[in-house]
C-alpha cells in the first residue's frame, strides 16, 4: 500500500478506467450528444439544472397532456367573457330548459340561463377562487411546515400547536361572522378567507417531511458549506420534494374550489357571480338530475373535475422531471 | 490547533425532557496540524456527537472548543478552517441534484470570485488528488456513482477549501469495502502531509491505530485511555483497552480473554480529578469506570 502514486498524479486507481472501459465510455459520450445536441455533432456540455429539467418537461407526456388541458380551461375562461360581448351570464336568454343546440351550445336552465355563457364565467370564479385559496394556503403551510420542521424543539412545539388551533377552529361559524360583520362577499375575499382556514394539514404533512429530511447527511454538509436556516430549506430540503410541494397545491387548489361551491351553496358565496360551485348547487337545488336537465350538471362536474385532475396528472409527470431516479426507468 | 476542554453534551430524553443522557462526559484532548488522532469508541460511546459538536452541529453543553485558542463560533469563516467528513457517503448528497453541486456550493461560500474556468481546473485538480477520473465522476448524479467515488468526492470537497486545518472524518470508511478502505486511509495520511490536522472517528481498532500518532479511547461518553499510539497500545493499561485489542482476530491464534488488570493504575497512584498520566503522553482513567465514579 506504500507504492501508491503521490498526491496531484492522475488517475491511476479507477480499475474501470482501463481500455475496454474507456472505449465504452467514448461509445456512450458519442451516443450521448445526439439526445441532447440535436444535429450539432458536438459533444454536449452538460446542460444547466433549469435546461435540464426543461429537456425533461417537454418531453414527457403525461405533463404535457395535464397542463394543455389546465391551459385550455384557463384561457376559456379567462379570454371566454370578452368574446360573449360582455353578456350577463345570469340573464334570461330567450329559451327556458332546451337541450344543446346550436343556438345554446350547452342549452339552458329553467330559468333561461344559458349554460355556456355560465360555465365560461364560472370557470373563471372557479380558478380565481382555487389561484387564490391554494395559493395563500399553500404559501402558510410551507412556511409554518417547513420552520416548524426544520427547527425543531419549541418552534416546532409552538407552531404545532397554533396549526391544531387553526385546524380545530370550525370554519364555516367564522365565515358566518365575519360576513355577518364585514359583509364583504366577492370571489377574492371567499378566496382569502378559504385560504387562511385551510393550510393546517398541509403544514403538517410538510412539517413531517421536512423532519425526516433535516437529518440526512446533506443538510449538515450545507451548513459546513455556510448555508444558512433559509437557503438550507429552500435550496436542499424543499427540492427533494418539489412534486409532493406541486401536489400540496394542486389538492388545496382543487379544495379551494371544493369548498367554495359549498359556501355559495349555503349562501356565503358571492352574491350575484357566478362559479362552477354555483352552477351545480343550483343545479341540484331545481332538481337537473330529477328533470333529466344532464346539460345544466355535466358541465360545471366536467369542468371542475377536468381541472383537477389535470392537475393530478400534471403532478405524476413533474415527479418524473423533477426526480432523477424516475427518469430513468 | 484545535483543543478540547473537559467538553460535555447532555441530551434531554423522555416524556417532557423528564431524564437526561450524558453522551460526552468531561472529554479533552487536542488535534494539532499535521498530525492523526484517533478517537477509537464502539457504538454509543458519544463518539460520533463529539465530532459533531467540534463541527458546530451540536451544541457544547459545558466545557470549552477553542481553535488556536480562540473560541470556537461555528459559521462560515470557521467552517473555512475545519470541515467534516461522514460516514454514509450516500445520505451526503442531495439525491436530486448532481454530485457536482457539493463543489459548486463551496465554490458559491468560499471562492465567489474564481472564474467558473478557473474553478473547474481545482475542482479537476482536487478530484485527481482523490484519485478519481473527473471524466467519470463529474456531471453524475449521486445514485449513479458508488459509495467509494462519493465519499473520495467528499475528501476532494474538503480539499477545495484553502486554509483548511482541521477535518473531521466520521467513520469514513465504514460503508466501504476493505480493498477501498485502505485507499481512503491512505488518502488521510496524504492530506496529514500537507499540513492538516485529522481526527480519525472509527470503532474499528485495526484501522484506528493504522495512521494516528495519537489515540484516543472512549466509553460510555468518557476517556479511558489516550496518549501516543504506540503507548496506548504497547502498554494498555485500563482493562477496556486490553479488552479491545484481545478482540482483534489473528489468523491462527484462538480468541482469549484480555489479561486482567492487577489493580487499577490509577487509583495505585491515588490520582485525582479525570485522568491519571502514567507516563509522558499517556493518559489512564479509573479501572472501575462509571461505577467508581464519585467514591
Amino acid at each position: 500500500m506504500n507504492a501508491m502514486p503521490p498526491l496531484g498524479e492522475p488517475a491511476s486507481e479507477p480499475a474501470a478506467t482501463s481500455a475496454p472501459a474507456q472505449e465504452a465510455a467514448r461509445e456512450a459520450a458519442k451516443e450521448a450528444p445526439k439526445e441532447t445536441a440535436g444535429e450539432t455533432g458536438r459533444p454536449a456540455a452538460p446542460l444547466s439544472p433549469g435546461r435540464e429539467t426543461l429537456h425533461y418537461a417537454v418531453r414527457n407526456p403525461k405533463l404535457l397532456i395535464g397542463l394543455g388541458v389546465v391551459t385550455v380551461l384557463l384561457l376559456t375562461g379567462l379570454f371566454g367573457p370578452f368574446l360573449m360581448d360582455g353578456t350577463d351570464p345570469n340573464a334570461y336568454s330567450g329559451s327556458q330548459a332546451v337541450p344543446p343546440s346550436g343556438e345554446n351550445w350547452f342549452g339552458t336552465t329553467t330559468f333561461g340561463q344559458d349554460v355556456f355563457a355560465q360555465f365560461v364565467h364560472g370557470l373563471r370564479a372557479t380558478f380565481l377562487v382555487g389561484v387564490i385559496g391554494g395559493g395563500i394556503a399553500a404559501v402558510i403551510a410551507m412556511l409554518v411546515g417547513f420552520f416548524a420542521g426544520y427547527r425543531g424543539g419549541v418552534v416546532d412545539e409552538v407552531l404545532t400547536m397554533f396549526t391544531n388551533i387553526v385546524l380545530v377552529i370550525p370554519s364555516l361559524a367564522v365565515l358566518l361572522i365575519v360576513n355577518a360583520y364585514l359583509g364583504v362577499r366577492s370571489v377574492p375575499v371567499q378566496g382569502l378567507f378559504i385560504g387562511l382556514t385551510s393550510w393546517p394539514w398541509a403544514a403538517r404533512a410538510i412539517r413531517a417531511q421536512t423532519f425526516s429530511l433535516r437529518t440526512r447527511d446533506f443538510v449538515d454538509l450545507a451548513r459546513l458549506s455556510g448555508s444558512r436556516t433559509w437557503r438550507i430549506i429552500f435550496r436542499e430540503i424543499a427540492p427533494n420534494m418539489s412534486s409532493y410541494l406541486f401536489m400540496t397545491f394542486i389538492l388545496l387548489f382543487g379544495g379551494a374550489i371544493l369548498i367554495a361551491s359549498s359556501l355559495d351553496f349555503i349562501g356565503l358565496g358571492p352574491t350575484d357571480g357566478v362559479s362552477l360551485g354555483l352552477m351545480l348547487q343550483s343545479a341540484q337545488q331545481w332538481s337537473a338530475l330529477q328533470l333529466g336537465m344532464w346539460w345544466w350538471f355535466v358541465p360545471p362536474g366536467v369542468g371542475i373535475t377536468a381541472v383537477v385532475g389535470a392537475l393530478y396528472v400534471a403532478n405524476v409527470g413533474l415527479d418524473e422531471v423533477f426526480n432523477p431516479k424516475l427518469r430513468e426507468s | 490547533m484545535l483543543t478540547l476542554d473537559r467538553v460535555t453534551k447532555t441530551f434531554r430524553t423522555g416524556t417532557f425532557s423528564g431524564s437526561t443522557l450524558t453522551a460526552v462526559d468531561r472529554v479533552s484532548f487536542s488535534v494539532d496540524r499535521g498530525e492523526v488522532v484517533t478517537l477509537l469508541g464502539e457504538s454509543g460511546s458519544g463518539k460520533s456527537t463529539l465530532g459533531r459538536m467540534i463541527l458546530g452541529l451540536t451544541a457544547v453543553n459545558e466545557g470549552s472548543l477553542t481553535l488556536n485558542g480562540e473560541p470556537v463560533r461555528p459559521g462560515k469563516e470557521y467552517y473555512r478552517r475545519v470541515q467534516g467528513i461522514f460516514q454514509d457517503p450516500f445520505s451526503c448528497f442531495n439525491p436530486v441534484f448532481k454530485a457536482d453541486r457539493i463543489f459548486a456550493l463551496v465554490k458559491d461560500a468560499y471562492h465567489p470570485r474564481v472564474s467558473a474556468a478557473d474553478w473547474r481546473t481545482r475542482v479537476e485538480g482536487a478530484v485527481r488528488d482523490v484519485r478519481l477520473d473527473p471524466a467519470q465522476v463529474l456531471g453524475k448524479y449521486p445514485h449513479q456513482l458508488s459509495g467509494g467515488q462519493l465519499q473520495r468526492l467528499l475528501i476532494a470537497r474538503a480539499l477545495l477549501l484553502d486554509g483548511l486545518e482541521i477535518l473531521v472524518a466520521d467513520e469514513i470508511t465504514s460503508m466501504l469495502d476493505a480493498s477501498t478502505r485502505i485507499d481512503v486511509l491512505n488518502l488521510l495520511g496524504d492530506l496529514r502531509e500537507r499540513g492538516l490536522g485529522v481526527l480519525y472517528i472509527t470503532h474499528d481498532l485495526s484501522l484506528g491505530t493504522y495512521l494516528a500518532e495519537s489515540t484516543v479511547v472512549l466509553r460510555n461518553g468518557r476517556i479511558t485511555e489516550r496518549g501516543a499510539t504506540e503507548k496506548v497500545f504497547g502498554n494498555p493499561l485500563h482493562p477496556y483497552t486490553r479488552h479491545l485489542l484481545a478482540a482483534v482476530p489473528r489468523l491462527g491464534v484462538d480468541w482469549a480473554d484480555a489479561e486482567p488488570v492487577e489493580e487499577c493504575v490509577f487509583h495505585a497512584a491515588g490520582a485525582e480529578g479525570d485522568l491519571y498520566e502514567a507516563e509522558p503522553d499517556h493518559f489512564v482513567a479509573c479501572a472501575r469506570l462509571p461505577e467508581c465514579e464519585g467514591r
